[in-house]
């Protein structure tokens, strides 16, 4: 190896930082591809999570599923999917619903919405990277912000609230 | 305490209760005469007939006064500590189990949460074996509009049917004898987020159902089915014009808030009258009277401020001729709903000599915390005391009829309000009372817990929750969660209470052995003295309880005691729905204050039937 590419090799470390460091930032303003596979782009993108964290409750998601531990629908910030907890299962079950009660939303949101709020439902969990998940909270507190959750569940019935 | 208790009929059929005791209210008073007008159904029916009818247990509420107190004496408060399991019987499902199961001719009636099974279990042979199973199949969808977890309440019996609600939005008759599908009404439509969990009341011939969806923005309405055949008799809306709601010349309120044309339209901001007011509870009937009596539930959505004005029909109790449906009378116990107070829980009737004068009254202890005493005949109220811990409200203003409410604890947009008190799920929710004759209580099961509230915009999308809150509820004053109560009527005071450290969410049952039965949360059934609320017996069941105790005198001759357990419903959805309480507005913030329920039960339908050895 020659001593200049030695030489270079923290140079494309700090090329390859600043690269994933633009995706956590990146805007999107045509909405042809959802990445490859899709929908992975959303999840790494802390815009997109954003967007689906305003969705999540402007749609009336948070009624039945809460701030993520979930009411009339199962919780969505721990470890256990009915319909599979990959971003693209997410997709297709807020698009186009499931048999037990979940509605289907693809007459009610875009497809770069229900995108977006999937990739919020994976935030829920924390299953998005620290930097890329919420870290606040416009309502009244209800937990931890996503970006400070654990991704494991170990409920150890503590001091009474 | 009393010493002695005089039990006769009169002439009309119906219990008189003469209590001749030492107390210095006796003394003062020798107007304690309380009877039992539900009982003047069997007016014209012989003894006989009426010692069948105790023994059965052919509505949850056992009677049309809604007194679930059953005048059998075999178990007493020197026996109850012998009592062990008869037989018991899984549902198989894991769901909250609600309902009161009915006992006819021999026979066991069980209603499931959803999918709303019916089973029928032989009592004429030992451990009661299955005579059949009712599948309704209901629409699974129905499942994710469900508030409150998919419960159903029980089912009544009328005509040789058993008639029950299914969470689809249908009400059903099954033949009694044979199972099979008599007539079906569907009445609810899921797609608008309409249920009905409601047990229906089968009187004059007809069968009253509601609809549930506050928390969806549904409009209420309640429903009389022909029991014949299951067409529509009339329906009657609890908001909107006065044609809807079947308000008409027969309308007398004895308030004058509650008079004028399209009340249910104008106490509402332009166009938003057609959200809440749901019929999810308990129907008392006075068959003397003619008139059904039933709460409304609160308006559409909880955030207060999308919604200004009193918001008449809902959150009050509504008086109808039963033929008709026409509305005679109503009153509002929450104008102006700030807390999802639904006013939907029972009314028990009874007849009173209140100030020296005999009254036709109805009893109601209402989730905003007071026990109430109105005239059903006129609809005024008479008395209404506190029965926890208030600060939302300040009183009851008998003059006017208002509540008054506490303005340091006023929800709205762009506020939090912390340590409310009760909350949402009320001080009482729907879980029953019982009321002894013989002494004179309504004995209450409650909780006691207070919440933080923020109200939010709510929007309106059809088929999904309509409420704008976040909610945190938490253990009220002293940290125990709930409470079981024994309310003396006529003196409005307590007269002993347990408390409970966690929220009574089962029916409570009372019986002429002076014996209170009741359940928790987490599993134990337990049977206490009327009198001083002292522990007899318990029993630990496999789930927590939250169904409807009952009894009967089974085939054998002998008293038995019944219970459903398996946790669920609003309180033990944290279990059933396998929610994360490290979210506290989970289950709009019941999980918070529910949040050690997962260690305590598990998920589980099964009856259990108790006997003496």
């Amino acid at each position: 190896m020659s001593f200049a590419f030695r030489k270079a090799m923290p140079v494309f470390a700090v090329v390859a930082l600043l690269l994933a460091g633009c995706e956590r930032e990146k805007r999107d303003f045509h909405t042809a591809s959802a990445g490859n596979p899709p929908g992975d782009s959303y999840q790494r993108n802390a815009y997109a999570v954003a967007q689906g964290k305003r969705l999540f409750g402007w749609m009336n998601c948070s009624g039945c599923h809460s701030h993520g531990g979930g009411g009339m629908g199962p919780a969505l910030m721990d470890d256990r999917w009915i319909y599979g907890g990959k971003i693209q299962q997410i997709y297709r079950t807020i698009r186009d619903g499931r048999r037990n009660g979940m509605p289907a939303w693809k007459n009610r949101m875009t497809d770069e919405e229900i995108w977006q709020v999937a990739a919020f439902v994976r935030s829920m969990g924390r299953y998005v990277s620290k930097d890329v998940a919420p870290s606040r909270d416009d309502a009244m507190q209800s937990g931890k912000a996503e970006s400070r959750r654990e991704r494991t569940n170990v409920i150890t019935w503590g001091p009474p609230p | 305490m009393l010493k002695e208790n005089h039990f006769s009929r009169n002439r009309s059929g119906s219990f008189s209760l003469g209590r001749k005791g030492t107390t210095a209210m006796n003394l003062r008073s020798a107007s304690v005469l309380i009877v039992i007008s539900g009982l003047l159904a069997l007016a014209a029916v012989s003894v006989s007939a009426a010692d069948d009818e105790n023994a059965q247990w052919v509505r949850p509420a056992k009677d049309f006064a809604s007194t679930r107190y059953s005048p059998l004496t075999e178990i007493t408060t020197s026996n109850a500590n012998r009592l062990i399991p008869a037989f018991t019987f899984s549902t198989g499902l894991k769901h909250g189990h609600e309902a009161a199961p009915l006992v006819v001719n021999g026979t066991m009636y069980v209603v499931t949460p959803f999918p709303n099974f019916l089973y029928a279990l032989d009592l004429t042979k030992p451990g009661a074996p299955l005579k059949w199973k009712f599948d309704p199949h209901p629409d699974p969808a129905a499942q994710g509009v469900a508030c409150c977890d998919t419960v159903n309440r029980g089912a009544a019996y009328g005509d040789s049917k058993i008639v029950y609600n299914t969470l689809d939005g249908q009400t059903v008759a099954v033949d009694a004898v044979t199972g099979k599908e008599a007539w079906r009404a569907h009445l609810g439509d899921i797609k608008r987020g309409e249920t009905i969990t409601m047990a229906p009341l089968i009187a004059d011939g007809k069968v009253l159902v509601g609809n549930s969806g506050g928390e969806f923005g549904v409009r209420g309405w309640i429903a009389a089915l022909n029991l014949s055949d299951g067409s529509l008799a009339w329906k009657a809306f609890n908001t909107g014009p006065d044609k809807d709601v079947l308000i008409g010349s027969s309308f007398k309120p004895f308030y004058l808030q509650y008079r004028g044309k399209d009340m249910g339209v104008k106490s509402w901001p332009p166009g938003r009258w057609k959200y809440g007011g749901n019929v999810w509870g308990w129907i008392s009937y006075d068959p003397a009277l003619h008139l059904i009596y039933y709460g409304t539930g609160n308006p559409g959505p909880w955030n207060p401020d999308q919604r200004a004005g009193d918001n008449l029909w809902t959150t009050g109790i509504f008086a109808r001729d039963v033929t008709t449906g026409q509305a005679r009378w109503y009153y509002q116990w929450s104008p102006h709903d700030l807390y999802d107070h639904d006013g939907i829980n029972e009314s028990i009737i009874l007849d009173i000599v209140w100030k020296g004068k005999p009254r036709k009254v109805l009893v109601h202890p209402e989730r905003n915390g007071y026990v109430y005493i109105l005239d059903r005949v006129t609809g005024e109220v008479l008395a209404a005391k506190p029965f926890v811990f208030i600060n939302s409200s300040i009183r009851v203003d008998l003059k006017s009829g208002r509540l008054v409410p506490n303005p340091a604890k006023a929800t709205g947009m762009g506020k939090t309000v912390y340590d409310i008190c009760p909350t949402a799920s009320g001080a009482k929710d729907w879980e029953p009372s019982a009321y002894s004759p013989r002494t004179g209580i309504l004995y209450l099961p409650h909780a006691n817990l207070c919440m933080d509230e923020e109200s939010i915009t709510a929007n309106y999308i059809k088929g999904t929750p309509y409420v704008g809150a976040n909610v945190r509820q938490k253990p009220g004053r002293g940290g125990n969660r709930g409470a079981f109560t024994a309310w003396d009527v006529l003196k409005q005071k307590i007269v002993w209470e347990t408390k409970e450290p966690l929220p009574v969410w089962s029916g409570a049952l009372v019986t002429a052995g002076d014996v209170v039965f009741y359940g928790t949360l987490d599993g134990w059934f337990k049977a206490v003295d009327a009198h001083n609320g002292k522990l007899l017996w318990r029993f630990k069941t496999e789930s927590g309880i939250i169904g409807q105790p009952i009894t009967y005198r089974g085939p054998d001759g002998h008293q038995y005691v019944a219970i459903l357990s398996g946790i669920g419903g609003w309180i033990g959805s944290i279990v059933t729905n396998s929610l994360d309480p490290r979210d506290k507005t989970a289950a709009l913030g019941m999980v918070n204050a529910m949040y050690d329920l997962p260690k305590l039960v598990r998920a589980g339908g099964r009856l259990y039937v108790f006997r003496l050895p």
